[in-house]
């Protein structure tokens, strides 16, 4: 019989048999979910690859790396890294990590690979979407890329391009040309790709979810999720149009960004009247939500993760909830922290300061419902678990920064040194990737049917745990000295002195950066002949344990959709076979509320 | 995708027995789940795809939003802005979009009649989906006319910003425009082929008159800055 | 294992906080007259956010510890006072604290920043383009001449695109690759961008500010300390931003105008 419904389109679409429907051009969000955790797995090495390079340079600014001039004639004239083009270096490891693999392996990753499942749906509502979502942002990563070797080069100008230095061409320096034009064409292609993947995602869970499926019962990951893809969709439809005004002062000639009467080689620029700080309000309405985009997800699965290991649900499962709410909420409003140096009427910088100053608040909410519901658990030591509980303390120290950097009168020291660096990377950047890790150890057994390495996970958890410590404390140190930030070398006189502490960053680095090759040995070894994984191999609630095979099959339910009768955490039951309750199961027990 | 199976369209069931199709809180079977919950599950949800063109329709604004801020602060202080009177052919433009959306009205009326059976009252259903088609064409032809006439002034993207900015919000709704057509075609074919879904119609048309509400409010924006 | 990870967590809390408590690496000492209540903000944050982070710490590591050595069949126990403890706590705990950090950090700042230089404040001008800065004197005449974009030039050293035969307050106006100041003198600094975005960084003077492109902004300050600093440029601006700075010569009185004077001769 045709069905009228929406829901049913998708439940009858037919597996495909070609390989290309299959691999390629699949309209499965698990397919799909994997193409960009693949996206990310590769991202993350070519940015990390560009973090050694740059390591190594900033401890020896000399030095002759073997082989450098392969990758750039212009850049490493007798492999040694000129200036710009360490720069040029640090922009894509940037763009690359920012949005390329703490916004896709988080959020389009698992959200793609989990969200549907979770809800108990049989795919996503727009499966066509959905892949040109993939495909689109992979187009993205191409053309940044591609920038390598085109011209002078990628752009040298920082993740957050600011004008008039991104919009006035190639005059400003190397890569400021063309470089910015493809950077610019490729956030913007980014952009598209994840407002489509934002789409599905919040249909999804609004519509998808299976009969019993209350708001309430979903895993808070999937939570996370939904309230990432609001943002997202909030705030790419923001710096999309931004891009393409930038674009638009490079090819057509036009004056949005850059002002009259610069010079540059004693030649006036043939601009008029644009405004530079434009640009950087544009830039961070999409910044700062775009940072709780990358950890929100995190947060989730580290949730899910740890709630799974600590055999009992959150405290409180909707204090969570709302706290994720409330990060994306005032995320819109404290955007104005990035620019209270900038220029910008200093009345708005205290306007920016307490909304910043009191995000605060659910980031403390969120760190102490965790604690309070590790208090009295059975605690499962596993590298999953071990990533989760990294993420809270890379998370602590990373947010005790945010109360310095929130206060104008004390950014007038701290703002672009290395403080703010170590800042974002141990909150955004390190916490984001233990998010990546603890889902990876956790979900791997669900997405291809085999059990990772423990041992080799622990060792990789040991060696990034201790390693990023050492690397990115020391650079809050740094910045309190007055170190500056996107300096390519340590010449200015008070600076001197610290080029030891670079060193030991870079060792660090080295060694850190080393320990993820084992995991990708483990990740890639454990796909193919890991030890096959049992049905529910951490004994654990949600739906997407109770799919008949791992990973599920094209329909993920075999046929026939869950019913949903419990809370998503229903573990530590009184009264029950086990000690946990699957979501579907129809057993009836007294449901574990949690005290919120 | 959908396994198109050919038979004739009918009115969208709020709720359908079939076990597979169970999705969105508790249509179905009517099992009672354990939790004692019941308040919160939800008996319907709507269909994806008039969430989804609201969701849609959010993040256009929020884009346009972003535009209409760059065009305040841009103006705000800037010596260089020069006014100009825009081009007449607009307001011929505005009424022939507003026209379509009153024909895409009506043509939806009819599908609907149509798919609720009455097929021989409605000869031809699709008929008033192709005047809406082609009043939409005409608008971005005529769109295409405005940017000759200012060209012809002498006003290019980059001759001054307030020029600048009219090309860029008529250039990015035309595009939406051109989407909003993709999407009527879409409507036609499936139409033809009998697989239309009402929530489709619904979606397109609400798409549609959204551009036209678009449309009016930078049309009153761009009259008042530019 | 968990026993591991929770003495390695709190070992590291402890080493982070040790150079923070020994002052290994800090703030240059205080130059300026407007730095103490930003300096006094700086320790009392750091009191605050450092204890927060240990004791975070310090209970993650204990609760792992205690944790993960339940034995099977063992209950499920709560922390008592449920989740409204924690959302109460952080309320006010955390919740005073950032009221009170911003009540006072927005005093320090509107100290600094909403108030008017006095009325003779002496008038410098910097002018920041890639990767050099340079300063103007209005010279005896008390006057800076007009600017003319078109006339700078690299080669016959108009930076500034001054047209000294035709503007008169021009004439007697010094240039200076370098900085210098009268101690205990109010400078009203007028900072103007040549190409890209800059920015002006003294860490002794408690000064950062950007320099924005087609917005002249102005800033004003007062060293005490004589000495010779450095001025930095803290704004990405291009492939020499490393190495974008120059020196603030802090002198007295006298000096300052013996080094004028000469400045002046030399130009
Ligand atoms: C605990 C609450 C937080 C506060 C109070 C806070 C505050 C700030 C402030 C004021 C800045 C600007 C510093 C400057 O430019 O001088 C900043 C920078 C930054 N923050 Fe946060 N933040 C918090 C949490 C987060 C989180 C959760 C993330 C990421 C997920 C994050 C990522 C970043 C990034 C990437 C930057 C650097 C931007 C740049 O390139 O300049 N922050 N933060
Ligand atoms: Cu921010
Ligand atoms: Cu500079």
């Amino acid at each position: 019989m045709h069905d009228m419904s929406a829901h049913a389109h998708v439940a009858h679409h037919a597996p495909p048999t070609s390989f290309i429907r299959k691999h390629i051009f699949s309209l499965d969000h698990k397919v799909i979910g994997k193409q960009y955790y693949g996206l990310a797995l590769l991202a993350v090495f070519v940015g990390m690859f560009l973090s050694w390079l740059m390591r190594l340079h900033l401890g020896w600014t000399n030095l002759t790396i073997p082989g450098l001039h392969l990758l750039s004639s212009n850049g490493a004239p007798g492999n040694v890294m000129t200036p710009e083009y360490y720069l040029q270096l640090m922009t894509m490891h940037a763009t690359i990590m920012v949005f390329f693999v703490l916004t896709t392996a988080p959020f389009a990753a698992f959200g793609n690979y989990f969200l549907p499942i979770q809800v108990g749906a049989e795919d996503m509502p727009f499966p066509r979407f959905n892949m040109m979502s993939f495909w689109i942002t992979f187009a993205g990563f191409v053309v940044l890329v591609s920038s390598f070797f085109v011209g002078d080069g990628p752009t040298l100008g920082g993740w957050t391009q600011y004008a008039p230095l991104s919009a006035v061409g190639s005059v400003a320096g190397p890569g400021e040309g063309s470089g910015v034009v493809l950077w610019a064409i490729s956030i913007a292609l980014f952009c598209v790709g994840q407002l489509l993947g934002s789409l599905n995602f919040i249909t999804t869970t609004l519509d998808m979810r299976t009969k019993g499926m209350s708001l309430w019962r979903l895993p808070l990951s999937t939570w996370a999720w939904f309230i990432t893809s609001v943002m997202g969709l909030t705030a790419f439809a923001v710096l999309m149009p931004a891009c393409i005004l930038l674009i638009l002062d490079h090819v057509a000639g036009t004056s949005f960004f850059v002002p009259s009467n610069l010079v540059i080689s004693d030649q006036v620029q043939p601009h008029s009247g644009g405004s530079t700080l434009l640009w950087q309000h544009l830039f961070w309405f999409f910044g700062h939500p775009e940072v709780y985009i990358a950890i929100v997800p995190g947060m989730g699965i580290i949730s899910h993760v740890l709630i799974a290991n600590m055999r009992r649900p959150m405290l409180s499962h909707r204090t969570l909830i709302y706290s994720f709410g409330a990060l994306a909420v005032l995320s819109y409003m404290v955007y104005g922290h990035h620019m209270f140096v900038s220029g910008m009427n200093p009345v708005s910088s205290i306007a920016f300061s307490f909304p910043t100053l009191i995000i605060t608040i659910p980031s403390t909410i969120l760190v102490l419902i965790w604690l309070g519901s590790l208090y009295g658990a059975r605690l499962r030591i596993n590298t999953a678990s071990l990533f989760a509980l990294g993420f809270i303390s890379m998370f602590i120290s990373g947010g005790v920064s945010g109360f310095f950097l929130a206060q104008p009168s004390i950014d007038i020291m701290l703002h672009a040194t290395y403080f703010v660096v170590g800042h974002f990377h141990m909150v955004m950047g390190v916490a984001a990737m233990f998010g990546i890790f603890a889902g990876t150890y956790f979900w791997f057994p669900k997405m291809f049917g085999r059990m990772m390495n423990e041992t080799l996970g622990k060792v990789h958890f040991w060696l990034t745990f201790v390693g990023t410590y050492c690397i990115f404390m020391p650079f809050h140190y740094l910045g309190l000295a007055g170190n500056v930030r996107r300096y390519q070398a340590f010449v200015v006189d008070y600076m001197q002195p610290l080029v030891p502490v670079h060193r030991f960053i870079t060792v660090a680095a080295l060694i850190t950066g080393a320990a993820q090759l084992i995991f990708l040995y483990n990740l890639i070894h454990s796909r193919f002949w890991g030890e096959p994984a049992p049905e529910n191999p951490w004994q654990a609630t949600s739906l997407e344990w109770s799919t008949p095979s791992s990973p599920p099959p094209f329909d993920n339910f075999g046929g026939k959709l869950p019913v949903v009768y419990h809370d998503p955490y229903q573990y530590g039951v009184e009264g029950s076979t086990g000690d946990y309750v699957m979501q579907d199961s129809p057993e009836q027990i007294e449901t574990v509320r949690d005290e919120g | 995708m959908a396994t198109t199976i050919h038979e004739p369209p009918r009115i969208e069931e709020r709720r359908h027995p079939s076990p597979i199709s169970g999705s969105g809180n508790g249509s179905g079977r009517g099992l009672v789940p354990a939790g004692g919950n019941l308040r919160s599950v939800q008996e319907y949800a709507p269909p994806p795809a008039s969430t989804g063109i609201w969701v849609a329709l959010a993040a256009i604004t929020m884009s346009f939003a972003a535009l209409t801020s760059a065009l305040v602060v841009r103006k705000g202080g800037a010596p260089d802005w020069r006014h100009f009177t825009l081009p007449s052919i607009l307001y011929a433009n505005t009424l022939v979009l507003l026209a379509s959306s009153v024909t895409l009205e009506i043509s939806r009326r009819r599908v609907a009649t149509f798919m609720g059976g009455l097929r021989s009252r409605v000869a031809n259903p699709a008929r008033w989906l192709y005047v809406t088609l082609s009043l939409g064409l005409l608008f971005v032809a005529g769109q295409y006319a405005a940017w000759r006439q200012l060209s012809a002034q002498g006003l290019y993207l980059a001759t001054n910003p307030s020029s600048s900015f009219f090309y860029v919000f008529t250039a990015a709704h035309a595009l939406h425009v051109l989407g909003g057509l993709g999407g009527l075609a879409r409507v036609i074919r499936k139409l033809n082929q009998f697989v239309l879904r009402r929530s489709t119609l619904d979606a397109t048309s609400r798409y549609w008159h959204f551009m036209d509400v678009l449309w009016v409010y930078l049309l009153v924006l761009l009259l008042m800055k530019l | 294992m968990a026993k591991i990870f929770a003495v390695t967590i709190i070992v590291i809390a402890i080493l982070s906080a040790i150079p923070i408590l020994r002052h290994t690496w800090w703030m240059a000492p205080d130059i300026s007259t407007h730095g103490a209540p930003i300096d006094e903000q700086m320790s009392e944050t750091m009191a605050e956010a450092g204890i927060s982070f240990l004791a975070s710490q310090i209970l993650l590591a204990i609760f792992i510890w205690k944790f993960s050595q339940s034995k099977p069949g063992e209950k499920i126990r709560s922390f008592p006072g449920g989740a409204m403890t924690m959302v109460i706590g952080a309320f006010l705990l955390v919740g005073t604290e950032v009221l009170a950090l911003g009540a006072f950090g927005a005093k320090a700042w509107a100290s600094i920043y909403f108030t008017a230089p006095a009325p003779n404040a002496m008038p410098i001008q910097v002018q920041a383009g890639q990767f050099a800065f340079y300063f103007r004197y209005p010279g005896p005449d008390g006057k800076f001449g007009p600017l003319h974009p078109d006339m700078i030039s690299e080669a016959s050293q108009n930076v500034y695109g001054l047209d000294i035969d035709h503007d008169p307050d021009a004439k007697d106006d010094i240039v200076t690759a370098e900085m210098a100041v009268p101690a205990n003198r109010e400078i009203h600094l007028l900072m103007h961008a040549k190409d890209v975005g800059h920015s002006f960084f003294v860490p002794e003077l408690r000064v950062q500010q950007d320099f924005v492109p087609g917005l002249d902004l102005s800033i004003h300050f007062t060293a005490t300390k004589v000495g010779r600093y450095e001025i930095v440029c803290t704004q990405l601006c291009g492939l020499g931003h490393y190495n974008m700075r120059t020196y603030l010569s802090v002198l007295s009185q006298q000096d300052f105008e013996d080094w004028l004077k000469k400045q002046a001769a030399s130009q």
